[in-house]
């Protein structure tokens, strides 16, 4: 997929804080398109048997065994106040490493990896949703559509998410 | 050898090789205080075991090395030289005596005198650098005096020691006390006769090396020879980092759970080619298992280790004699658990010293020994270590624990008339507590066992108490062996499947409409019956808020009857599987708050579960406090009067207040048609599980309505039942019955206040025999042939006990007296009232029932009256220190028709004893 070319009209401050191109693994969820910078993933996983957890925050899906390891699971569709997943629908996971802790984020499917210029990248607009602002860092503009960064610390601070 | 020494002789010989390099490093910069400080420290932990262990030789040496450091620390002395040849060469001594300790467990016999004369010049200020002393180990000393060629070691000959000006050879003639003269002249070691085949190899060497001068006497060079060669102990043992284990035995859990996995798998399928490999790799993996965990595992006693000394000190301050015994010492649990009791423990001992034993005096006004005893015991039990911790003091105070809750606002007076002992006691785990009336520099601070408490529950432990006054307290702590590796219950709940650690699982109950045992609901509130006590039911399904997607069998049900101190509840959960050994995993951090999992962990099948916590549900089951409840059998610690707190069925009869009745007397709950009731000979009945049921209504107005339903409550007694008609079923309570006003209204007992409100007791003896005139007789009837009535002497605290009991005993045939306590029963045979018969309650304030039998039975006018005990707790043990006492029997209270045929039974036996 070609990037759009389109010279970022932003000052130099910008450009120096995002230089270079970066990879981003993409992912969609609810047909908009998401990235996660592919040094942050661990792994990639089709359906998963998912293990219930009573009484943990809705966006809480379980949690599951990834070789050995106790994987919590986050349906980020709940997370980013999407309606949820209709049950016959496939999901894949993406499990990122936040401080030594393993998560597994859940979304509809899982892309290919992009590598992405910084001139293509932007601030959040500010009419952005509020839950969306929070735990994105920027949009990319792409040839088609638009990619939002997740920024996976913000989207596990489950501190902000219980407040909002 | 013993652990202990082998332990310090690795540590110090680590040390002394530290020392070693620090000193000469301290030479080179004698201004650098870190390093004098270090090796202050060093030296000062060799002299502080050596006196530990009763090293006496190497704690003087190294204690005048300690000296002169300790002048090099404060500046007061230059670090020369000389001085730091000095200290290593009574390094040296150290090492050789250190060599003939690990040979043959004791210190060699010699004298370090002239070193120590040394050290105290050095000390003392005085230029030693001129005496040329070698740093070197085997010094090659001046040419041997003449004098002691072959037998040197320690003989008294004031050999002259090195040339050195100062020492003055007197000094070292006069320190050495003990000769013990060495008879083997080739021996330059001073290995005494004990010696073990240890021994040989030395000999060897000294035989080997002859041209070594055997070193003058007094300047422990005896020993220094030994020194040079490798320590065996150290060679056996290595350190090894505490990470490096934790790693390894993280590594192990995983290959646990793996081997787990593959099992499942072979399960599965029948004829694999795996099956033999499989089982060899799973026998290999429990050995590494069991291995690994050994490496973690350490003797209790290391966390003892401390305590004599403390003890002791303990006594000198107190002014108390103290005596300290350990059992199981040798005890083994991992470290990480050991770490985590150890203040705890030190904690408690300090406490059964200072607060639980009296003074010496006291303790002989009490007609006990002088000397206190504090006992430490450890064992393993089913996976746990308990660890007991008594004393033989003055056992806890209620009355002071009563005046001390009031005063920092933990209790009203009120709440505390209705709280048993046992629940009093527990006020001591709360914080800011301390009996001690004054604050000793030992304890008395009130930080106490509080946190004794939250820190043997951080580590799935538990603890108990009890305590009797005068004769002392003990408490009980069980800890599970390990934290890595646990063993729990899987159970499953709406689909789910949950571990529950096996540690606070008591037993499990299966619940259906065939069994015995089924669910009683009341209110909604979920119920169990068990052994004729009540089982608060907790819901897993509920509590967890789990939606179960079919409705389906709902008629069995498995109860988790669980254990969280002294609380015992039920989880009702849906299917159970067998017991894993599960490794624990904390949850993530953003699942933390939720107080129900301790963690969770991966099945055999691979699946991921959460682990419950009892210690959770049960505080979020409810305002529970960890001192109610429980059952007499499951602890030894439960000697407090449970009877006074009962299950009290609440309802409305008739208008007024709120009616009560103990649960325990309610066989069921049933709905009446009231379309279905017919007379018979005037009396309202029903037909119920095929027979007739005599229906009695407690509002005397009440009118059979043509319809609708009523609930009634069943009595059953043997085959027959009757029915009591009331209004409405409100509510069931635990509380403490307190008759307050006594009723003159047949049918009521008085009224109480329960659950806040003013209550209504019921007399149940008087409805049944409105429905059966002879309800109480019938059973005992034929043992009531003569004619005079039995008197019965009944001495029962409980107001309701006797008021329920009187009427009992009086329908059946009996002329009762009641007392409220021993003192007025004995009082009563004083004033010389006779008796055919004594029924009397255990559990009582003041005198005991235990000790009111003794007292009847040691040499009383009632001596020969045969003596029936009445307690709720009626296990095997309770009977045999009843009969102990003197007591001739032993009901279970509530049980009715036991006390009756053990009364008729008694009085036969008696007559036809008498």
């Amino acid at each position: 997929m070609s990037n759009a070319k389109l010279p970022a009209k932003r000052g130099k401050s910008e450009e120096t804080i995002v230089s270079g191109s970066q990879d981003f693994v993409t992912m969609t969820i609810a047909d908009q398109m998401f990235g996660i910078p592919v040094l942050q993933v661990q792994d990639v996983l089709g359906h998963q048997r998912i293990t219930r957890i009573p009484l943990a925050p809705p966006e809480v899906a379980g949690s599951l065994n990834l070789r050995g390891r106790i994987v919590t699971a986050i349906d980020v569709r709940l997370r980013l106040g999407l309606a949820s997943r209709p049950k016959d629908k496939p999901k894949m996971s993406i499990v990122v490493d936040l401080r030594g802790e393993l998560y597994s984020l859940i979304v509809d499917s899982v892309g290919e990896v992009l590598s992405l210029s910084s001139e293509d990248f932007e601030r959040n607009p500010a009419t952005l949703d509020m839950r969306w602002r929070e735990v994105s860092t920027g949009i990319y503009r792409l040839n088609n559509q638009l990619m939002v960064v997740l920024d996976v610390s913000r989207l596990l601070n489950f501190a902000n998410m219980e407040a909002a | 050898m013993d652990d202990l020494l082998s332990e310090f002789l690795t540590e110090t010989a680590e040390n002394l090789s530290v020392l070693d390099v620090e000193l000469v490093r301290l030479e080179q910069n004698p201004n650098n205080p870190e390093l004098l400080s270090n090796i202050f420290r060093l030296v000062h932990t060799i002299k502080g075991t050596c006196g530990f262990l009763g090293l006496p030789r190497l704690e003087r040496v190294a204690h005048a090395s300690e000296n002169v450091l300790g002048k090099f620390r404060d500046g007061t002395l230059i670090i020369t030289p000389g001085a730091v040849s000095v200290i290593l060469r009574s390094l040296d001594t150290i090492k050789g005596i250190l060599a003939v300790l690990e040979a043959t467990e004791a210190e060699p016999p010699g004298d370090d005198g002239v070193l120590i004369a040394l050290l105290r010049d050095v000390e003392g200020g005085k230029e030693v650098s001129a005496m040329g002393v070698a740093a070197s180990p085997p010094p090659p000393a001046p040419p041997p005096p003449p004098v002691t060629p072959p037998a040197p070691v320690s003989a008294p000959a004031a050999a002259p020691p090195p040339p050195p000006p100062p020492p003055p050879p007197p000094v070292a003639v006069v320190r050495e006390p003990e000769p013990a003269p060495v008879p083997a002249p080739s021996v330059p070691t001073p290995a005494p006769a004990a010696n073990k085949g240890k021994a040989a190899p030395k000999r060897e060497v000294a035989v080997h090396e002859p041209e070594t001068p055997p070193p003058p006497p007094g300047d422990g060079g005896d020993v220094r020879d030994a020194a040079n060669k490798e320590s065996a102990v150290a060679a056996q043992t290595i350190r090894v980092n505490v990470d490096l284990l934790e790693n390894l035995m993280t590594m192990v859990s995983e290959l646990v759970l793996t081997r787990n996995q593959l099992l499942q798998i072979l399960r599965s399928q029948k004829d694999s080619e795996f099956a033999a490999p499989l089982q060899r790799l799973n026998h290999v993996t429990s050995e590494l298992q069991e291995g690994v965990m050994k490496t973690r595992m350490q003797p209790i006693g290391n966390a003892w280790a401390k305590l004599p000394r403390l003890v002791r000190d303990l006594a000198h301050e107190l002014g108390k004699k103290i005596d300290l015994q350990m059992l199981g010492a040798d005890t083994e649990l991992d470290r990480q658990v050991l770490e985590l009791i150890k203040d705890p423990l030190t904690h408690m001992v300090r406490n059964s010293a200072d607060h639980g034993l009296e003074t010496g005096a006291e303790r002989q006004r009490a007609g006990k020994s002088e000397t206190g005893r504090v006992t430490l015991n450890a064992y393993h039990e089913g996976g746990h270590i308990i660890i007991e911790i008594s004393d033989d003091g003055r056992g806890l105070d209620i009355e002071k624990i009563k005046q001390k809750a009031v005063q920092n606002g933990l209790a009203t007076e009120a709440e505390l008339t209705t709280m048993s002992d046992q629940q009093i006691q527990q006020f001591i785990m709360k914080p800011g507590f301390s009996t001690a009336a004054k604050v000793t520099s030992v304890s008395g601070r009130g930080v106490g066992m509080d946190v004794v408490k939250t820190n043997i529950e951080k580590i799935g432990g538990t603890i108990e108490m009890k305590s009797t006054k005068g004769k002392g307290s003990t408490f009980i702590i069980k800890i599970p062996l390990t934290l890595a590796i646990v063993s729990a219950l899987i159970v499953e709940c709406a689909g789910e499947r949950f571990a529950i650690p096996q540690i606070s699982v008591v037993e499990l109950v299966r619940a259906a409409s065939d069994s015995e045992h089924t669910i009683e609901r009341l209110k909604g509130t979920p119920v169990l019956r068990l052994r004729n006590r009540l089982l608060p039911l907790v819901s897993l399904q509920s509590l967890l808020r789990l939606e179960r997607e079919d409705n389906a069998n709902d008629d069995e049900t498995f109860i988790v009857v669980t254990q969280v101190g002294t609380y015992t509840f039920g989880i009702m959960v849906d299917r159970v599987f067998d017991t894993e050994e599960i490794v624990v995993k904390p949850v993530a951090p953003i699942l933390r708050h939720i107080e129900m999992f301790s963690g969770n962990t991966i099945l055999g099948d691979g699946s991921v579960i959460m682990i419950l916590d009892p210690n959770g549900i049960a505080s979020a089951s409810g305002e529970i406090t960890i001192s109610e409840g429980g059952r007499g059998e499951t602890t030894a610690v439960q000697t407090a009067r449970q009877d006074d707190r009962m299950a009290l069925l609440l309802f409305m009869a008739g208008g007024g207040a709120p009616k009560a009745v103990p649960l325990s007397l309610v066989a069921r709950l049933e709905d009446v048609d009231m379309a279905s009731i017919e007379l018979s000979n005037g009396q309202p009945v029903v037909q119920y599980r095929g027979k007739l049921m005599p229906l009695v209504p407690i509002d005397p107005a009440f009118e059979r309505h043509g319809e609708g339903r009523q609930p009634v409550l069943v009595f059953a007694d043997g085959d027959r039942s009757m029915g009591l008609i009331v209004d409405e079923i409100l509510d069931i309570v635990e509380e403490k019955l307190m008759v307050q006003l006594a009723a003159d209204r047949p049918g009521y007992m008085g009224s109480a206040i329960i659950a806040g409100k003013a209550t209504d007791v019921l007399d149940a003896g008087h409805y049944l025999t409105r429905a059966y005139k002879d309800w109480f007789g019938s059973s005992s009837g034929e043992t009531f042939e003569e004619e005079r009535a039995h008197r019965v002497l009944l001495v029962d605290d409980s107001p309701f006990f006797r008021n329920l009991l009187t009427p009992l005993l009086s329908v059946a045939g009996y002329a009762v007296t009641t007392v409220d306590s021993a003192n007025e029963a004995l009082n009563l045979c004083e004033a010389g009232e006779t008796f055919d018969v004594i029924v009397s309650d255990i559990e009582m304030p003041g005198m005991s029932g235990l000790e009111f039998a003794q007292a009847v039975r040691n040499g009383s006018r009632w001596q020969d009256t045969p003596l029936v005990a009445l307690s709720s707790h009626a296990s095997a043990r309770d009977l045999d220190r009843g009969r102990q006492a003197g007591f001739d029997d032993y009901v279970a209270k509530f049980d009715r028709d036991a006390l009756l045929y053990t009364l008729a039974q008694t009085l036969s036996e008696h007559r036809g004893a008498a």
